[in-house]
C-alpha cells in the first residue's frame, strides 16, 4: 500500500500548532498554513524532488553522443557541479570553497612559453566576431572562434555586442601594459574562474576553446595600442 | 510584405548607429514583421494534414486527444505539457501529436523522429512542422495553465527546474546563464529571465516562431535544440524526457501568459 503522507501530516500539523499558538510564542495558524500550502504545492502527494544523480542520468538519455560533442560533457567538474547548486539555491559559495576552487584555477594557467602575449589584434577581432566551435554541429577538431562580441562591448564601431559582460573597449588604454595587467589579462582569459570562480565566461585556454596563438591575438586586441579598442 | 521586411532589414543594418537608436530600429523592424506572419500558410497545411487520412491505418488525427479531449485542438497549448493516463507520463505538445500519429495512423516512432525539423529556407517544412503549426495556432488567446496536481507533472516541473541551473559541457553554460538575470542580451539579441513572470510568459507564449533569418517556422523542440547547440552540449533528442521537463518548467514559469504563437521572430 502507499502512504499518502502529506496531507495527514499538514493537518495534524495545522492542529498541533494551532492548539499551542495561546500557550506559547510561535508563528501563528495562519503562517504555519501557508507554508504547509505552499509546500503541498510544491510537493503534492506522492511527487518526489529528483536527486542530482537522477538528473545527470536524464539527460545523458536525452542527449546524442556525436563525434564533435560527446555525452562525457554532461559529467560535471566539482566547480561545474559547487556553481550549479550556488545558482539554483541563490546561496554564493562557502568561502573556503570559492577560494580554493579560484586558486586550483589560477594555478593551472600556462603562460605563453616564448614570453610574448600580444599577437596581431587584426586576427583577435576576427576572432572575438566568430561564435563557431565546439558546437554539435560543427566539425569535429575545426577552429574555434571566442564570440566575445556575443557578451561584451569591445571595438565601440562594432554596435551588434551583448551585455552579459562588462564593456571592454578602452581595455588597455585604461590599464595600460604592464606585466601584472597583462599576466591577468592572460589568465583572465585562460581561465577566467581564477578570479571568480562561478564567473559566465567559458574557460578559454584552459577547456582548449582557442591556442595559445588565437588568445595573444585576443590579447592584442584588448592591450596593442594601435588597436581599435584603445583609440 | 517581402519588400517591407527587407526594407525593414537595410534600414536596421545600413545606419552607422548608436546602440540606442539600433535598439529603437530593431523594435520597429519588429513591428513591420509583425504585418504578416508566413507561418500561417503552414498552420493552414497543418489543418488539411490533421484531416486528411494519412498512415497505413489510413485515419485522421481528429480522433487525438490532446488533453482536452478527443478532437479538442482548442486551448490545448496553453495546457501542456501535462500528464496523459493512456500513458502513464507527461507529455509535451510534439510529444502527444506524434504519439497520435503512430497509435490513430499507424506511423512509426523511428520515421517520424528521423528529421522532424526542416533544415533551411530552401526546404519544404516538415509535416511534424505544419502539424504543430496549425495545433498551437489553435491556442491563440488562451490563458497559459499548466495542470500541476498530478505527482508526475510535478516531477517534471522539479526536473526542469533542476536541469535549467545545470552547468556543463566545454563552456560551463547553463540555460540560466542566459536566461537568470534581468536585462541580458546576447548581440543585440534579447534574452528571457525566466525567473520573471512577465519575461516568462513572453517567452512561452511567443514559442513556436517563425524565424525569418531561417525563412521557416521553428518547434518549441526545435528551440531547446538549438539552445544546447549553441550552450555547446551534446545534440537534444527528439522528444526526449529533458525536453519535456525543461518545457514544463518554461510553462510554469509563463502561468498567465496569453497564448499568441506561432509567432514571428528575427
Amino acid at each position: 500500500m502507499k502512504i499518502n503522507f502529506f496531507p495527514h501530516a499538514a493537518v495534524a500539523f495545522v492542529l498541533v500548532t494551532g492548539g499551542c499558538a495561546t500557550m506559547q510564542p510561535g508563528p501563528t495558524a495562519a503562517e504555519t498554513s501557508r507554508e504547509v500550502e505552499s509546500l503541498a504545492r510544491k510537493f503534492p502527494p506522492g511527487a518526489k524532488a529528483p536527486t542530482d544523480a537522477e538528473i545527470v542520468a536524464l539527460l545523458k538519455a536525452s542527449f546524442k553522443d556525436s563525434p564533435s560533442a560527446k555525452l562525457d560533457r554532461l559529467d560535471q567538474t566539482p566547480l561545474q557541479m559547487a556553481c550549479t547548486e550556488a545558482s539554483r539555491s541563490g546561496k554564493p559559495l562557502e568561502e573556503k570553497v570559492r577560494d580554493s576552487l579560484q586558486a586550483a584555477a589560477l594555478a593551472a594557467v600556462k603562460y605563453p612559453a616564448d614570453g610574448k602575449y600580444l599577437g596581431d589584434w587584426k586576427k583577435g577581432e576576427a576572432i572575438a566576431q566568430n561564435g563557431r566551435g565546439l558546437q554539435f554541429s560543427d566539425a569535429p577538431g575545426a577552429v574555434a572562434g571566442g564570440n566575445c562580441y556575443a557578451c561584451h562591448q569591445i571595438d565601440k564601431k562594432e554596435i551588434a555586442h551583448g551585455n552579459i559582460g562588462p564593456s571592454l573597449t578602452g581595455y588597455g588604454k585604461l590599464r595600460g601594459q604592464t606585466e601584472p595587467i597583462v599576466k591577468y589579462t592572460w589568465a583572465r582569459i585562460w581561465n577566467s574562474h581564477s578570479f571568480n570562480a562561478c564567473a559566465n565566461m567559458p574557460r578559454f585556454g584552459d577547456a582548449g576553446i582557442l591556442t595559445e596563438a588565437q588568445i595573444k591575438d585576443v590579447m592584442a586586441l584588448l592591450l596593442d595600442p594601435e588597436s581599435p579598442v584603445n583609440q | 510584405m517581402k519588400t517591407k521586411l527587407i526594407a525593414a532589414l537595410i534600414a536596421t543594418l545600413a545606419f552607422p548607429l548608436v546602440a540606442q537608436d539600433a535598439q529603437k530600429q530593431i523594435e520597429r523592424y519588429r513591428e513591420l514583421l509583425a504585418d504578416g506572419n508566413p507561418a500561417e500558410l503552414l498552420e493552414m497545411r497543418g489543418e488539411d494534414l490533421w484531416k486528411q487520412k494519412r498512415g497505413p491505418k489510413n485515419a485522421s488525427m481528429e480522433a487525438c486527444d490532446l488533453g482536452l479531449g478527443v478532437g479538442k485542438v482548442a486551448g490545448v497549448n496553453a495546457v501542456l505539457p501535462r500528464y496523459f493516463a493512456d500513458v502513464d507520463r507527461v507529455m509535451d505538445l510534439e510529444s502527444r501529436i506524434v504519439h497520435c500519429e503512430i497509435t490513430l495512423q499507424g506511423f512509426t516512432m523511428a520515421e517520424l523522429a528521423k528529421r522532424p525539423h526542416s533544415l533551411n529556407q530552401s526546404e519544404r517544412q516538415t509535416d511534424h512542422e505544419a502539424l504543430t503549426a496549425y495545433v498551437v495556432g489553435q491556442s491563440r488567446g488562451a490563458k497559459v495553465n499548466l495542470p500541476q496536481s498530478h505527482p508526475k507533472e510535478r516531477e517534471s516541473y522539479l526536473r526542469g527546474e533542476k536541469m535549467f541551473f545545470f552547468k556543463g559541457g566545454p563552456y560551463d553554460f547553463a540555460c540560466a546563464t542566459c536566461h537568470g538575470v534581468d536585462g541580458q542580451r546576447i548581440r543585440l539579441q534579447d534574452l528571457p529571465n525566466f525567473q520573471k513572470a512577465d519575461n516568462a510568459q513572453r517567452a512561452f507564449t511567443t514559442w513556436p516562431a517563425y524565424r525569418v533569418s531561417q525563412g521557416a517556422m521553428r518547434t518549441m523542440q526545435w528551440r531547446l535544440l538549438d539552445c544546447f547547440r549553441q550552450q555547446r552540449l551534446p545534440e537534444l533528442e527528439f522528444l526526449s524526457p529533458a525536453s519535456i521537463d525543461l518545457i514544463t518548467y518554461m510553462g510554469v514559469k509563463g502561468k498567465d501568459g496569453i497564448m499568441d504563437a506561432p509567432a514571428i521572430k528575427r
